[in-house]
C-alpha cells in the first residue's frame, strides 16, 4: 500500500506529445481508474507509473520516494496485462512464483506466498495446469495472482477485462472490487469502459488528448462534469447538448434561451460572460421531461426504443444531426411522429462556455 | 458404375501415380546408393534393382580406415560446434534485432541478409587469408569459424522473425517480475522458441555436415578432414579405378545421422517453418 504522486508528468514519443503536464495525487489504498477514449494516453500513463516507459519530463513518486529512474522491479508495482501475458510454458504455480524466485526469496516464503495468493483468488485447484488449459476468467485470475504474489505496493491493471465476454466481465468486475476491499492495496486501473470506471473507482481520472480533464468521485463526475468532454463521456446514453444563448445574468443565476425551448432561468453563475454569448446546454436523458406540443412546434419524435425496464425516445434536433435522447421508465405514452415540447429540470441542467468549460453554480444557489 | 464414379476413380489413380513418381524421383538415387554400397565391386556395373549377392565388404573397408573414422569425428565436432555457436549468437542477436528499438535496426538486418548472398567462392581466398592469420589453417576451428559465418545470417533472420512474433506483453510481464534481458531470453523466450531453434539448428547442422569447398581448402592432412572431403578423396587400388562401392558405403554412413535427426525433429521443423503463418 502506497500513495502515488505525479507532478507535471510529460511523455514525448519522437514528435508526438502523448502526456501533457499531468498532475495527480493518488492516496494509499485508493482505487483509481483512468478512463478516456482510445489514444488519450491512459495506457501510456499507466506504463509510465509501471516503469515500462521512461518519463520525458516531470516527477513521479511512489510513497515518498521519487522513482523516475528506478526499474520496474524496484518500484514495488505489479501489473495485470490486457492479454494476461502468462508464461505459456509454466504452470499456474510457476507463473506466480517466477517473480518471487527472481527476487531470490527463500523457498518456503515463495511457497507460502503463492499458496496464499492462490487461496485468495481460488486458484488452488489449478496450480499444476498450464495456461492453455484454463478458461479466460481463470487466466485473468492467474494474471492477477502473478501480479499480487510479490505483494507489490501498487497494483496496475491495463484494461484487464476487455478480452472477456460480457457476463464474465461483470463477474470479474465484482471480483476485482471485492479483492480491493480485501487487500486494501492501492490500485490503478485503465479502461475505456465507463461502466467499469463508474462501478470500480473511488476516484476517476478522465483523460483526453494527453491531459487530465477532470478528477473526482463517480458521483462528482456524473453530477458536476467540469467540461463538456467529461459530460459527454460519462453516462449512457450520452448527455444531450443544445446550442444556447445567454440572455442575461445576475447574482442569482442567469437566463438562457435555446431553439425550441422556453426561456430558462438557471442557477449558474454567468457573470463572466457577455450577454448573447454562445453556450452549450447539457441535459442528461433522464432529466428531460416531455410535454405534448401543437403541430409545427416543439420537436418531432423520430424513434422510440423499448428496453423492457425503460424507454428511450429520440427527437429530431433543431440544429446539427445528433438526435436528442430522453429516457424514462417503461411504459411510455409517446410514439413516433408525435411532436413534443421539452421541459428541462433547471436543477439538472449543465452549461458549457465556448471553451467547453462548465459554468459554476452561482454562490446564492450553491449555499442553499 | 456410373461415369461420375469412374472419373472419380481415375482422378484418384492419377493422383497416386503422381505421388509415386515424386517418391521415385526423390528416393531412387538414395536407394541406388544403398544398393551399390552392398554390391561387391566385381558386380558394380551390372544394372539390377536388387543386389543378387549382398556383401558388407565395402563397409568393412571404410571402417577399416582410421582416417575415415577420424573424419566422422571431425564432422561431428565441427557441425555440433557450429550449431551451438550459431544458436547462441543467433538468439542473443535476434533479441536485440527483434526486441530492442534502436536506430539502424533495419539496416543491420539488411546487411546481414546481404552478407548471406555472397557465394562461397567469392570469399574463399579472403577467408583463407583470415584463417591463416588466425592460425586456424588445417584445424577444425577454421571450419567452425567459416561455417558459422555462413550460417549466422539465416539463423539470425529466422530467429528474429520468430522473436518478433512473441507478444510484447510477455516480455513486459517478465520485466515487471524483475527479469533482466538475459533471464527473459533464457527463461521466458527460449522455452517458447524450441521449434525455431530446432529448425535453424538442424539446417545449420546439415549445412556444416555437407560442406565441401571450405573443408577441402582449409584442411591439409587426413587427421583434420571432414567427411565430405574424406569421401571425395577415397582412392581405389589404382589411379584408374574409382572405388564406387566404398564411396557409396561412406555416403550412406554419413547420410543416416541426418535422416535420423530429421525424423526426430520433423514435427518441430514443420511447426518452426510455418510458425506465424496461422495465428494460434
Amino acid at each position: 500500500m502506497a500513495s502515488v504522486s505525479l507532478n507535471k508528468i510529460n511523455k514525448v514519443f519522437g514528435s508526438t506529445h502523448i502526456i501533457k503536464d499531468v498532475d495527480l495525487a493518488i492516496g494509499a489504498g485508493e482505487f483509481v481508474v483512468f478512463v478516456g477514449p482510445s489514444g488519450c494516453g491512459k495506457s501510456t500513463l499507466l506504463r509510465l507509473i509501471a516503469g515500462l516507459e521512461s518519463i520525458s519530463d516531470g516527477e513521479l513518486a511512489i510513497g515518498d520516494r521519487v522513482v523516475n529512474e528506478l526499474p520496474p522491479r524496484e518500484r514495488g508495482v505489479g501489473m495485470v496485462f490486457q492479454s494476461y501475458a502468462l508464461y505459456p510454458h509454466m504452470t499456474v504455480y510457476e507463473n506466480m512464483a517466477f517473480g518471487l524466485k527472481l527476487a531470490k526469496t527463500a523457498k518456503e516464503t515463495v511457497h507460502e506466498r503463492v499458496m496464499a495468493t492462490a487461496r485468495i483468488l481460488q486458484l488452488e485447484e489449478l496450480l499444476e495446469r498450464k495456461p492453455k488449459a484454463l478458461s479466460g476468467g481463470q487466466r485473468q485470475r492467474v494474471a492477477m495472482g502473478r501480479a499480487m504474489a510479490r505483494e507489490p505496493r501498487i497494483l496496475l491493471f491495463d484494461e484487464p477485462l476487455s478480452n472477456l465476454d460480457a457476463s464474465l466481465r461483470v463477474q470479474m468486475r465484482n471480483e476485482i472490487a471485492r479483492l480491493h476491499k480485501r487487500l486494501g492495496s492501492t490500485m490503478i486501473y485503465v479502461t475505456h469502459d465507463q461502466v467499469e470506471a463508474m462501478t470500480l473507482a473511488d476516484k476517476i481520472v478522465v483523460l483526453n488528448g494527453g491531459r487530465v480533464e477532470q478528477v473526482g468521485s463517480p458521483q462528482e463526475l456524473y453530477q458536476r462534469p467540469a467540461t463538456k468532454f467529461v459530460a459527454g463521456f460519462i453516462g449512457s446514453p450520452t448527455m444531450n447538448f443544445l446550442p444556447a444563448r445567454l440572455l442575461g445574468a445576475d447574482a442569482g443565476g442567469c437566463r438562457v434561451g435555446a431553439a425550441g425551448l422556453a426561456e430558462l432561468a438557471l442557477p449558474h453563475d454567468a457573470a463572466a460572460h457577455a450577454q448573447g454569448a454562445e453556450l452549450a446546454l447539457g441535459i442528461r436523458p433522464e432529466h428531460l421531461r416531455l410535454a405534448e406540443a401543437p403541430d409545427g412546434e416543439g420537436f418531432e419524435i423520430v424513434n422510440v426504443e423499448y428496453l423492457g425496464n425503460e424507454v428511450y425516445v429520440y427527437l429530431e434536433p433543431k440544429e446539427g444531426d445528433t438526435l436528442l435522447i430522453q429516457r424514462s421508465e417503461a411504459p411510455t405514452q409517446w410514439s413516433v411522429g408525435q411532436r413534443v415540447a421539452l421541459a428541462p429540470d433547471p436543477e439538472h441542467v449543465h452549461l458549457f462556455d465556448a471553451h467547453d468549460r462548465a459554468l459554476p453554480i452561482g454562490p446564492a444557489r450553491a449555499a442553499a | 458404375m456410373t461415369s461420375r464414379q469412374l472419373s472419380k476413380l481415375t482422378g484418384r489413380l492419377a493422383f497416386w501415380l503422381l505421388v509415386a513418381l515424386v517418391v521415385v524421383i526423390a528416393v531412387f538415387p538414395f536407394y541406388y546408393a544403398v544398393k551399390t554400397s552392398f554390391t561387391p565391386s566385381s558386380e558394380l556395373f551390372r544394372v539390377e534393382l536388387w543386389p543378387t549377392r549382398a556383401t558388407l565388404a565395402n563397409y568393412l573397408q571404410i571402417f577399416g580406415q582410421r582416417s575415415f573414422l577420424q573424419a566422422i569425428f571431425n564432422s561431428v565436432v565441427v557441425a555440433t560446434s557450429v550449431v551451438f555457436i550459431a544458436l547462441l549468437l543467433g538468439i542473443t542477436a535476434s533479441y536485440a534485432l527483434g526486441r530492442v528499438r534502436f536506430r539502424g535496426r533495419t539496416t543491420v538486418l539488411l546487411v546481414i541478409l546481404g552478407v548471406s548472398m555472397f557465394p562461397q567462392v567469392a570469399v574463399l581466398s579472403g577467408l583463407f587469408e583470415v584463417i591463416r592469420a588466425l592460425n586456424l589453417y588445417n584445424n577444425p576451428g577454421g571450419l567452425i569459424l567459416s561455417y558459422t559465418i555462413f550460417t549466422l545470417p539465416f539463423t539470425v533472420w529466422v530467429l528474429t522473425t520468430f522473436m518478433r512474433q512473441l507478444p510484447m506483453e510477455l516480455e513486459e510481464a517478465a520485466i515487471m517480475d524483475g527479469a533482466t534481458p538475459w533471464i527473459t531470453i533464457t527463461r521466458v523466450f527460449l522455452p517458447l522458441m524450441w521449434p525455431a531453434m530446432a529448425t535453424t539448428g538442424l539446417l545449420a547442422f546439415i549445412a556444416a555436415w555437407n560442406e565441401f569447398l571450405f573443408a577441402l581448402t582449409f584442411t591439409l592432412t587426413d587427421g583434420q578432414r571432414t567427411v565430405p572431403v574424406a569421401i571425395a578423396l577415397l582412392s581405389g587400388g589404382s589411379a584408374y579405378e574409382l572405388p564406387w562401392g566404398p564411396i557409396m558405403a561412406a555416403s550412406v554412413v554419413v547420410t543416416v545421422p541426418l535422416v535420423i535427426l530429421v525424423i526426430i525433429f520433423q514435427r518441430r521443423i514443420v511447426s518452426g517453418l510455418t510458425a506465424g503463418a496461422v495465428k494460434g
